[in-house]
């Protein structure tokens, strides 16, 4: 980076001529800012106006306090619980591969063939993933059938495809392929000649991990973790193909609000869900990027 | 997006509106006292009414198909009794579509003349209406009909359990048989409860059976739940496909819908339960503002005669005067064979009650089978 910084320098010596100019160097950064405001930015203020006006149009604060009853509570408990469940299996199984590929040789096959397949799969959702897993594990699926002729009926106490525990069984499926793309830059950011200098110090393997390499890592492996954690927070498509009864996550629980012709219809309510997760999703992040920075002091 | 389609249709709109703005000041007299009349005896009489008719020439219905409960039998029995030309729009739409046609053609002659609607839309909406009895209206239930005559039903069916036999050895005789071990993962609704009228009505059943009323569906929650316990129920939304692939082999939905599935499916069953009538009427309703005000009331008596509700009932929908008539002897025995059995005293939820039972279970089916 500070190489960089040597040519600018140099620039400096064209025409300063003919008094101020407007500066134009802000045209660059203008689509950006355009496709931010949008479809970030202007989505957020319409669903913050929508969360605090009732049907007529007037302000309330009665959508928000909705919140707090137990059946939408819930849908947080239990979209919070299969984000974390996903997010840990997905972290400690992507971080063990990751770390795996990392060791071996860079440029080998296997690291190739890894990190391609990690790149595809992190990607692998919604439809075609719940698909794939219905017709494999679904009730007359065809690993199901399979087993079920061979004397075990992975159903026995009823179907757990379509519930909870399935989509986090679904959900690590992305998630450890992309633990092992955002994680494995960190491992690469660890340097053998660390190793060297804790044994030649009289450092065992446990001290390594305990002292040196564990502090190292462990921002970077608990941001990614956070990174798991909002990706499946925020996911809609592959639960709504999946769980087409109940609102058992918030993103479901949101849909039925919207779109109910049993006269359940709020959309009011729905945009104060959405809101709730706007404001978790970005207290994560936010997490997330403290966390990166942290991590990147030392290893880049 | 297809804006030469739009354009289009624009465009027809405009040139009916222009229709019947320049036909606005012919319009038959003979017409005049059929605008209003309210029973075959005010307006005139059966003849008078065929007369009318027949110089009206024509019939708007809309969002009938021909397949669905047999409408297209009944449109050319119509037109070969009577020399009248049916223009049927908007075959695939549903009720809202029906009323949106009432209230952005009101005044073209292509408006339509009838509608066929669920009872919730008839009842927001009876300010579109005219009243009118057809002869045959004493054999209507009076739950099932407007007192004024703004609205009643024509034909509608029951809240069953339809089963795929081969995957259930013994059948169904209770909704209780439903614990059982046999029927491990197979249990499902044909909608989910959060969003679906047809699952809230899946539900209001399990509560009728289970000692609950139209007023109190925590009943049929509650055993939705054992349901769940037992391992036997799925939520998968069943539909056609997840029906012939094997997914759903026991469904709650409509009878006159469950039917359907015997293509699929051979031997496909509908089991009714007698401690548990569920029923759901569509309704009819004709246009204030109808183009054809004597043509349509006509096309009730022909749709309220004997003939015309035997033909509802050869595409497996029960008709309203479908008791009278079997009393009578005038129903179609074979059609009426067909159909799966009902016994037991029908209950007919209003809206306001399936509303109630909506947000009952919208606060708390997750807790019951989440």
């Amino acid at each position: 980076m500070t190489a960089a910084g040597t040519p600018a320098a140099n620039t400096a010596a064209r025409p300063t001529g003919g008094g101020r100019r407007l500066p134009l160097t802000w045209l660059g950064v203008a689509p950006y800012f355009l496709y931010v405001g949008l479809f970030l930015l202007l989505p957020t203020v319409i669903l913050a106006v929508g969360a605090f006006t009732d049907k007529e149009g007037n302000p309330t604060l009665s959508n928000v306090t909705a919140i707090g009853q137990p059946y939408l509570f819930s849908s947080f408990v239990g979209s919070a619980i299969i984000s974390i469940v996903s997010a840990l299996v997905g972290a400690i199984a992507g971080a063990l591969l990751a770390y795996a590929v990392a060791t071996g040789n860079p440029r080998g096959t296997l690291r190739r063939v890894v990190t391609s397949a990690a790149g595809v799969f992190a990607q692998f959702g919604g439809v075609t993933l719940v698909f794939a897993f219905i017709a494999t594990l679904g009730t007359v699926g065809l690993v199901t059938v399979f087993l079920k002729d061979h004397g075990i009926d992975i159903f026995a106490n009823g179907v757990w495809l379509y519930d909870p525990r399935g989509l986090t069984l679904i959900y690590t499926y992305f998630q450890i392929p992309l633990m092992v793309l955002v994680f494995l830059p960190a491992l690469d950011g660890i340097r053998p000649q660390w190793r060297e200098a804790t044994e030649s110090l009289g450092g065992n393997t446990w001290q390594y991990w305990r002292y040196v390499a564990g502090p190292l890592l462990a921002p970077a492996f608990l941001g990614c973790t956070l990174l798991l954690f909002a990706n499946a927070f925020s996911a809609y498509a592959t639960a709504a193909v999946l769980i087409t009864q109940g609102g058992v996550l918030v993103p479901l629980q949101i849909a039925a609000l919207f779109q109910s012709e049993t006269g359940q219809a709020q959309p009011g309510l729905a945009k104060a869900l959405a809101l709730a997760m706007v404001v978790i999703v970005t207290i994560v992040m936010l997490l997330y990027a403290l966390l990166q920075r942290r991590t990147s002091r030392w290893l880049r | 997006m297809n804006w030469h389609r739009i354009n289009r249709l624009g465009l027809v709109v405009a040139v009916a509106a222009l229709v019947a703005a320049a036909c606005g000041g012919t319009t038959p007299t003979t017409s005049a006292n059929w605008k209003t009349a309210a029973s075959l005896s005010a307006g005139g009489g059966m003849d008078a009414l065929v007369a009318a008719a027949k110089a009206e020439g024509q019939l708007n219905i809309i969002a009938t198909p021909p397949d669905w409960a047999n409408y297209g039998a009944s449109i050319e029995a119509f037109k070969a009794k009577y020399g009248i030309k049916v223009n049927s729009a908007n075959p695939a739409g549903g009720s809202q579509d029906e009323i949106d046609a009432v209230n952005n053609l009101a005044g073209t002659s292509s408006a339509p003349d009838v509608l066929d609607v669920g009872l919730k839309y008839a009842l927001a909406n009876t300010a579109l209406f005219t009243p009118y009895k057809v002869q045959t209206w004493d054999d209507i239930p009076a739950a099932q009909k407007e007192a004024t005559g703004l609205w009643w039903q024509d034909y509608g069916g029951f809240m069953g359990i339809g089963y795929d036999p081969s995957k259930v050895p013994g059948g169904i005789n209770s909704v209780a048989d439903l614990l059982g071990p046999n029927f491990r993962s197979k249990v499902a609704l044909a909608g989910d409860p959060l969003k679906s009228n047809q699952a809230v009505n899946g539900i209001l059943m399990a509560s009728l059976a289970n000692g609950g009323s139209a007023d109190d569906v925590s009943k049929g929650v509650d055993w939705f739940h054992q349901l769940k316990v037992a391992g036997n129920y799925v939520p998968v939304i069943a539909t056609a496909a997840t029906i012939k692939a094997g997914q759903t082999p026991v469904v709650f939905e409509w009878d006159y819908l469950s039917s359907s599935h015997g293509k699929d499916v051979a031997g496909w069953k509908i089991f009714e339960p007698s401690n548990a009538v569920l029923g759901n009427y569509y309704t009819q309703a004709i246009n204030k503002g109808a183009p054809h005000p004597a043509a349509v009331r006509l096309w009730e008596e022909f749709l309220f005669s004997n003939d015309g509700q035997n033909n509802w009932l050869k595409g497996g929908a029960r008709p309203v005067r479908m008791d009278a008539m079997q009393t009578a002897g005038t129903l179609d025995a074979t059609a009426a064979a067909a159909l799966p059995k009902v016994s037991g005293t029908p209950v007919f939820p209003t809206a306001a009650q399936q509303t109630a039972a909506g947000a009952y279970i919208s606060a708390h089916w997750k807790a019951a089978v989440g």
